[in-house]
C-alpha cells in the first residue's frame, strides 16, 4: 500500500520535473507572471478600502467632504487602470506561456514517434497514441493556463484579503477564516458523492455507445433480417437506465453552486451582523469601525471565497492536468530505437545479395517464432513465401526492412550486416507494397513521388501507365493534382493498391517486397499488374508472399513458412516431389476447380 | 431545432417549475443589498443593536430560503433535460430503423453515431443550463438596475449606461473570438490528422525515409496552430482588464453622484452602499450570461443537426400497384437501372434476366462493377431508378418490405455478428427456429465444429464478433440466414474468407438441401459459380453475358478473360 503510494509520489515528482524543463526556456515570462499576479491581486483589493474611505465622507445631508472625496476617486481611478494594465499583461504573458509550450511538447512528441521502435508502436493503439499528443496535451495546457491564471492570483488574494481583513478588524476576519473553508469543505463533500454517480453515468453512456456502435455499423443488416423492433427495445433498456444515472449525475453535481452559494450567503450576513453591531458599539471611540470599513468587510467576505470556489476547481483540473502530462511525457521519454551507427555504411545501388545466417526473432521471450533461421538469396534471385494465415510472413518483412532488430544470429545485404548500414538507406532500398495500403493526405502526384521527389511528370505517367493507375487517375476530378483526403479517403481499396504499387514503379529500388499486394484488384487488373510486376522485378532481388500459383511457380526460391519458422525451402518441383506439406498447400488449394 | 425540442413537451412542469424557482432565488439575492442599506441607515445610524439583529437574521433566512428554491430549480432542470435526452435518443434510434439504404448510405453511420451520442449529451446540457440560468442571469443584471432605481432615479442613470457597456465588451469579445476558435479546432485537427497518418503510417513513412521531411510539415502545421491560439488568446485577454476598468469606473462615477445626493439630502450613506453592491453583483452575472450563451449557440446547433435527421421522411412507400408478371418465375429483373442518389454514374443499367424457384444464379464481375447493388434491388434495399424487380411474379414495390425481406436469407460481404450468445444471433434468422433446425443450418453451412469448439450455442460473441475469426464469422452468418429456411438466398461474396475445400463443400451441402431455395452467389471467383444454372457477367454495370458456365466460355469474351486469369496456368500446369 505504501510502497504504490511511494511509487505514484514519485512518478507524480517525475512529472513535475518534466513539467519544470518544459518551462525553463520560459522563466523570466513566468516570473513576471508570478510577479505580477500577486502586485494585481494587492491592488485590486486596495479599490474596496479606497470606495470604504470615501464612503465614510458622505455621512449624511450637508454633511459631505466633497474636498477630501476628489483625491481618493483620482487615487480609485490610477489603482484600477494599473490592476488593469497589470490583468492584460498576465493575461497575454500567460497565454503565450502555455502556447508555446504545448507547441513544444507537441513538436518534441512527434520527433519521438519519429524515432520510437516499431516493437513500442505496434504495442500500442493508433487511437491511444494519438489522444496523447493531441487531447492530453491539450489538458495539460488548460490546467497549466488554469494554474497560472488563477492558482496565483487566488493565492495572492486569500493572503491579501485575510491581511486587510486582520488591519481592519481582526475579530470579523478570524469569523470569515474560520467559516468561509465550510463552503469549501461542502463542495468537496457533494464532489466525493458525485464521482460516483458519475462513473455510473459514465460505464452505463460507454455501454450505449457501444451497443449504438454496433448495431448502427451493422444496421443493413438489422434491416435485411427485420430485427428494427427487437434493436429498438434492447435500445430502450440501456437508454433507460442512462436516464436515471444521469438524472442523478446532473441533479448532485448542480448542487455545489447553490450549497456553497448559501454558505457564502451566510458568512455574509454574519458579517453584517456582527461588523454593523461594532459599529455601534465603537461609535464616538477613539479609532471607530466605520460604515466605510463595514462596506470594504463585505466586499472582502464575497471576494474571500471566491478564490477559495476557484482553487478548488483549479486543484482539480490540476490533478487531471498532470496525469495527463504525465502520459504524455512517457511518450516522449520513451527509449528510442538504437540510432545508427556513427560508421554505418549507407547502401547505394545495392546489388542486392540477402542473406540470413542462424537468425532468431520473437516479439515476446515467451513466444519463440523464428528460430535458427539460415537463407541465402543471390541478386535478382525471387523468394516466394507461402503458408497459412499469421504464419510468420510479415515478421521476416519487419525483419528485412529492420523495422525490428533479429535477437540473435545476423541478417546482410550485400555481405554487410544490416545494422551496421544506415536504415533509412537499407529501407530505401527495398520498394514495398502492402496489403494494408498507406496514402498521405495530399495529392495523388504527392503520393506517388515519395520514393523519389525529383521525378518528372513523364516519368510518374510512365510509372502510373506500368501500374495501370493511369486510366482511373486521369478520370480523377483534377488528375494528379487531385487532393485525397486522410487515407486515400475516396478510392476505393483497389485504386489505394494500385497509387501504393505505381510509388514502387516510380522508385524503383533495387530490391523489392510485395505482400499479397493486389488483394482487391479484381482477376483481370490484377493480371495485367502481374506482368508489369514481372518486368519490375528483372534483376532485382524480390521477396513476395504469394498467393497466385502463377507467382509461386515462377520463383527461383519458394520458402513455406509455418508457425515462424521455414519448413521447407526450394523450387515448386522439388518441393513437389518431396509430398511435403507445401504439397498438401497446393492440393488443398490450387488442385481442383 | 423544433423537431427536438418538441419532446420538452412532456416536462410542462418542469420547464415552467425550475425557471421560477431559480427566479424566486435571483429576486432573494437582490433584496440583500437593502437591507445591509436598512442596517446601516435605520440599525447603525440610530445605535438600534435590536434591528441590526433582525435584519441579520434576515439575512441568514434569504441564504436558506435561496438555497431551498434553488435545489428545486437544479432538480427541475435535471429532471427535464436527462427526460428530454432519453426521448430525443430514442426518437433517433427509432427514425434511423426506418431509414432506407440508401438514406443509411447518405447520412452516413458514422454521422449518426455522433448525432445519438455527443450531439444529444450537448442539448441535454444546454437545456439544463437554459432551465437554470437563462432566465437568472438577466433578472439579477436588470433587477439590479431596477432596484437602483428604486434607491435613487438620477444614479441608477449610471446603471442604464453601463450596462449596455459592459454587454457590448462582454459579448463583443465573445462574438470575435468564436469564429477564431473554429479556425483554433480546425487548426488542431490538421495537427491530428498528421499525427494520426505517421502513426498508422510508420512502416512506409520510414520505408521511405521521410522521417525528415514529415517532421518539418509538422511543425509547420504545430506552428501554425501556435499563431491562431496565440491570437485568439491575445483577444480573449482583454476582457478582464477592460471589464474591471468600466465597473470600477462607473463605481467612481457612482460615489461622487452619491455624494452629491447625499449632501443635498435625497439619498442615505447606507443607500450608497447599496448602489455599489448592486453594481458588483451585475459583473459576474454578465461574464456567466456569455458564458451561457456560447453554450446555447452550440446546444442549439446540435438540436438542429438532430432535427435534420429526424424530419428526412422515413422509410420506402409500398406502392398499390406495379409491374405484374409470371408467377413461375422466383425472381425476374426487366431492364432495371440503379443510380445512387449523389452517385453520377449509374451504378447498374439495363439488366434483364429472369429466374425460375430452386435455381443457383452465379454473379461474376471485376470489383465495383454492381454485383452486390444489383442483389440489393431483390429485398428492396433499394429501389430501382427504372424498370421493375419482380419477387414471385410482384412488383418488389408493391410487398410488405417486412413480408419480403422474411422471405429472403441474406449474408452479406461483411460478416457482422452482435454481441449475445451464438444462439441469439442465429435466432436473428427465425425468433422461432428450435434447436434441431439450428444445428441443420449450422451443418449446412459447414460451422459445426465451429460452434462446437466455442462450446455450443450458448456461447457467447464478443461485440462486433471480435472473438471469431473471419472464416469463423462468416459461416456462422451464413448459418443465421439459413436458419429462416428463405425462398431466396443471397450469397454477397460470403465465402471470400473461406477456403477452396470449405467453399465447396459449403455449395454442395446448399445444392442437397431438402426445400433448396433460390440461390444467389456473388463471386470474384469463377469456381464458386460455374456450377450455377445461370451466370450473370457484370461489366461496368451492364449485363454482358449471362448463361452457363460452358455457354459463356464461348461466347462472352469478358468471362473467359476472367476464367483465364484464374485457371489458365493452374489448368496447364496440370
Amino acid at each position: 500500500m505504501s510502497k504504490s503510494k511511494k511509487a505514484k509520489a514519485k512518478a507524480e515528482r517525475g512529472t513535475l520535473r518534466n513539467v519544470l524543463r518544459c518551462l525553463k526556456p520560459y522563466r523570466g515570462l513566468v516570473f513576471l507572471s508570478v510577479l505580477l499576479s500577486a502586485t494585481c491581486a494587492a491592488l485590486t483589493l486596495y479599490v474596496p478600502i479606497l470606495v470604504g474611505r470615501a464612503i465614510d465622507l458622505i455621512v449624511g445631508t450637508g454633511n459631505v467632504d466633497f474636498d477630501a472625496i476628489v483625491p481618493i476617486l483620482i487615487r480609485i481611478g490610477i489603482v484600477v487602470l494599473a490592476t488593469a494594465a497589470g490583468q492584460w499583461i498576465i493575461n497575454a504573458v500567460n497565454n503565450r506561456i502555455t502556447c508555446a509550450v504545448v507547441r513544444d511538447v507537441r513538436q518534441q512528441a512527434f520527433e519521438r514517434i519519429g524515432i520510437l521502435p516499431f516493437d513500442f508502436l505496434d504495442t500500442h493503439p493508433t487511437g491511444e497514441l494519438v489522444s496523447r499528443v493531441i487531447s492530453d496535451v491539450d489538458q495539460f495546457s488548460n490546467g497549466l493556463l488554469l494554474g497560472f491564471s488563477q492558482l496565483f492570483t487566488g493565492i495572492a488574494t486569500i493572503i491579501g484579503t485575510l491581511g486587510f481583513m486582520v488591519a481592519i478588524r481582526p475579530l470579523i476576519a478570524l469569523i470569515v477564516v474560520v467559516l468561509t473553508p465550510i463552503s469549501f469543505v461542502v463542495a468537496k463533500f457533494i464532489a466525493t458523492r458525485t464521482h460516483s454517480m458519475f462513473t455510473a453515468q459514465a460505464q452505463t453512456k460507454a455501454e450505449q455507445t457501444a451497443l449504438v456502435d454496433e448495431l448502427l455499423t451493422n444496421q443493413k443488416v438489422v434491416k435485411a433480417f427485420t430485427q428494427e423492433q427487437a434493436a429498438t427495445e434492447k435500445f430502450d433498456e440501456v437508454n433507460a437506465r442512462l436516464e436515471q444515472h444521469a438524472l442523478k449525475a446532473v441533479f448532485f453535481s448542480s448542487l455545489t453552486n447553490p450549497c456553497t452559494r448559501c454558505v457564502n450567503g451566510i458568512v455574509y450576513a454574519v458579517v453584517a451582523l456582527i461588523g454593523a453591531m461594532t459599529c455601534i458599539s465603537t461609535a464616538g471611540a477613539a479609532v471607530p469601525f466605520t460604515v466605510g470599513n463595514l462596506s470594504a468587510l463585505l466586499s472582502y467576505a464575497n471576494q474571500y471565497t471566491k478564490p477559495f470556489n476557484e482553487i478548488s476547481g483549479v486543484i482539480t483540473e490540476l490533478q487531471n492536468a498532470f496525469a495527463c502530462a504525465s502520459r504524455v511525457f512517457a511518450l516522449i521519454n520513451q527509449e528510442p530505437q538504437t540510432p545508427d551507427a556513427p560508421d554505418a555504411r549507407v547502401l547505394t545501388d545495392a546489388q542486392g545479395s540477402v542473406a540470413f545466417e542462424n537468425v532468431s526473432f520473437s516479439y515476446v521471450p515467451e513466444r519463440k517464432l523464428i528460430q535458427d533461421m539460415n537463407l541465402q538469396v543471390q541478386p535478382g534471385q525471387r523468394v516466394a513465401i507461402v503458408g497459412p494465415t499469421g504464419c510468420g510472413k510479415t515478421t521476416l518483412i519487419n525483419l528485412l526492412m529492420r523495422f525490428y532488430d533479429v535477437n540473435s544470429g545476423a541478417i546482410s545485404v550485400d555481405g554487410t550486416d544490416v545494422r551496421g548500414i544506415t536504415r533509412s538507406s537499407l529501407r530505401t532500398s527495398f520498394g514495398m507494397v502492402l496489403q494494408d495500403t498507406w496514402l498521405s493526405s495530399g495529392t495523388v502526384r504527392e503520393n506517388i513521388i515519395m520514393g523519389k521527389p525529383d521525378a518528372t511528370d513523364e516519368e510518374i505517367i510512365a510509372a502510373a501507365k506500368a501500374s495501370h493507375a493511369h486510366g482511373f487517375i486521369r478520370r480523377l476530378p483534377k488528375g494528379y493534382d487531385t487532393v485525397l483526403g486522410a487515407d486515400g479517403g475516396g478510392l476505393s481499396q483497389g485504386q489505394k493498391q494500385l497509387l501504393c504499387i505505381t510509388r514502387v514503379m516510380l522508385a524503383l529500388p533495387p530490391m523489392l517486397i510485395l505482400d499479397e499486394a493486389t488483394s482487391s484488384i479484381d482477376t483481370r487488373t490484377e493480371l495485367k499488374i502481374q506482368n508489369a510486376f514481372g518486368v519490375m522485378m528483372e534483376g532485382r532481388t524480390s521477396f513476395i508472399v504469394a498467393h497466385r500459383l502463377s507467382t509461386i511457380r515462377e520463383a527461383d526460391v519458394i520458402l513455406v513458412m509455418k508457425d515462424g519458422s521455414i519448413i521447407e525451402q526450394g523450387t515448386h518441383d522439388e518441393l513437389l516431389a518431396k509430398g511435403g506439406f507445401y504439397a498438401t498447400l497446393y492440393n488443398s488449394q490450387f488442385a481442383q476447380g | 431545432m423544433k423537431k427536438t425540442l418538441r419532446h420538452l413537451g412532456d416536462y410542462k412542469k418542469e420547464t415552467f417549475l425550475g425557471p421560477l424557482f431559480k427566479l424566486t432565488e435571483a429576486l432573494l439575492e437582490l433584496f440583500v443589498p437593502l437591507v445591509v442599506a436598512a442596517i446601516i441607515d435605520n440599525g447603525v445610524s440610530a445605535g438600534n443593536r435590536n434591528y441590526v439583529f433582525y435584519a441579520g437574521l434576515i439575512l441568514g433566512g434569504l441564504a436558506i430560503i435561496g438555497l431551498a428554491c434553488s435545489l428545486t430549480a437544479q432538480y427541475y432542470a435535471a429532471k427535464a433535460s436527462t427526460g428530454l435526452a432519453r426521448k430525443v435518443r430514442h426518437a433517433l434510434f427509432e427514425h434511423i430503423q426506418n431509414l432506407s439504404y440508401s438514406q443509411l448510405d447518405e447520412a452516413g453511420i458514422a454521422t449518426l453515431i455522433t448525432r445519438m451520442t455527443s450531439d444529444v449529451d450537448q442539448v441535454q446540457t444546454g437545456v439544463n443550463l437554459t432551465l437554470r440560468l437563462l432566465l437568472r442571469s438577466p433578472f439579477v443584471v436588470f433587477g439590479a438596475m431596477i432596484m437602483a432605481f428604486t434607491i435613487d432615479t438620477p444614479s441608477a442613470m449610471i446603471f442604464v449606461v453601463i450596462i449596455p457597456l459592459l454587454a457590448a465588451v462582454v459579448f463583443g469579445i465573445m462574438l470575435a473570438s468564436i469564429p477564431m476558435y473554429r479556425k483554433v479546432q480546425d487548426s488542431l485537427d490538421r495537427v491530428l490528422g498528421k499525427t494520426r497518418e505517421n502513426l498508422s503510417g510508420a512502416r512506409v513513412v520510414r520505408a521511405f525515409g521521410l522521417e525528415e521531411s514529415e517532421t518539418e510539415d509538422f511543425r509547420e502545421r504545430n506552428d501554425r496552430l501556435n499563431a491562431l491560439q496565440r491570437a485568439v488568446g491575445r483577444v480573449s485577454a482583454l476582457m478582464n482588464p477592460m471589464t474591471y476598468v468600466l465597473i470600477n469606473g462607473a463605481v467612481i462615477v457612482l460615489v461622487w453622484a452619491g455624494a452629491v445626493r447625499v449632501s443635498g439630502g435625497s439619498m442615505t450613506q447606507g443607500q450608497v452602499v447599496a448602489m455599489y453592491n448592486y453594481m458588483s453583483q451585475i459583473l459576474v452575472e454578465l461574464i456567466k450570461l456569455a458564458n451561457l450563451i456560447i453554450n446555447i449557440t452550440k446546444s442549439v446547433a446540435c438540436a438542429n443537426r438532430i432535427g435534420a435527421v429526424l424530419s428526412s421522411p422515413s422509410g420506402q412507400e409500398v406502392l398499390a400497384e406495379g409491374e405484374s408478371g409470371s408467377g413461375d418465375y422466383a425472381v425476374e429483373f426487366r431492364s432495371v437501372a440503379l443510380r445512387y442518389p449523389g452517385g453520377g454514374e449509374e451504378a447498374l443499367s439495363g439488366i434483364s434476366f429472369a429466374v425460375q424457384p430452386g435455381q443457383t444464379v452465379g454473379i461474376i464481375g471485376g470489383t465495383g462493377e454492381g454485383k452486390s447493388s444489383l442483389v440489393n434491388l431483390i429485398p428492396r434495399f433499394y429501389d430501382a431508378t427504372s424498370g421493375a424487380v419482380l419477387v414471385g411474379g410482384r412488383d418488389v414495390r408493391t410487398l410488405d418490405p417486412v413480408e419480403l425481406r422474411s422471405r429472403i436469407g441474406i449474408v452479406p460481404q461483411k460478416a457482422a455478428l452482435f454481441k449475445g450468445t451464438i444462439r441469439e444471433n442465429l435466432l436473428w434468422g427465425d425468433a422461432d427456429a428450435d434447436d434441431r433446425a439450428l444445428s441443420e443450418a449450422i451443418a449446412i453451412a459447414q460451422a459445426t465444429d465451429i460452434v462446437a469448439a466455442k462450446g455450443g450455442l450458448e456461447a457467447q460473441v464478443e461485440q462486433n464478433g471480435r472473438n471469431l475469426s473471419g472464416g469463423q464469422r462468416q459461416r456462422l452468418t451464413i448459418a443465421r440466414a439459413l436458419v429462416r429456411k428463405p425462398d431466396i438466398l443471397i450469397l454477397d461474396d460470403s465465402s471470400s474468407a473461406l477456403d477452396y475445400a470449405t467453399d465447396a463443400a459449403l455449395r454442395g451441402a446448399l445444392r442437397s438441401m431438402e426445400h433448396s431455395p433460390t440461390t444467389f452467389i456473388v463471386s470474384q471467383r469463377t469456381a464458386s459459380i460455374q456450377h450455377a444454372d445461370l451466370i450473370l457477367v457484370l461489366d461496368d454495370g451492364e449485363l454482358v453475358g449471362s448463361g452457363t458456365h460452358e455457354q459463356l466460355l464461348n461466347s462472352c469474351p469478358a468471362y473467359r478473360e476472367i476464367y483465364d486469369s484464374q485457371f489458365k496456368k493452374e489448368a496447364a500446369a496440370q
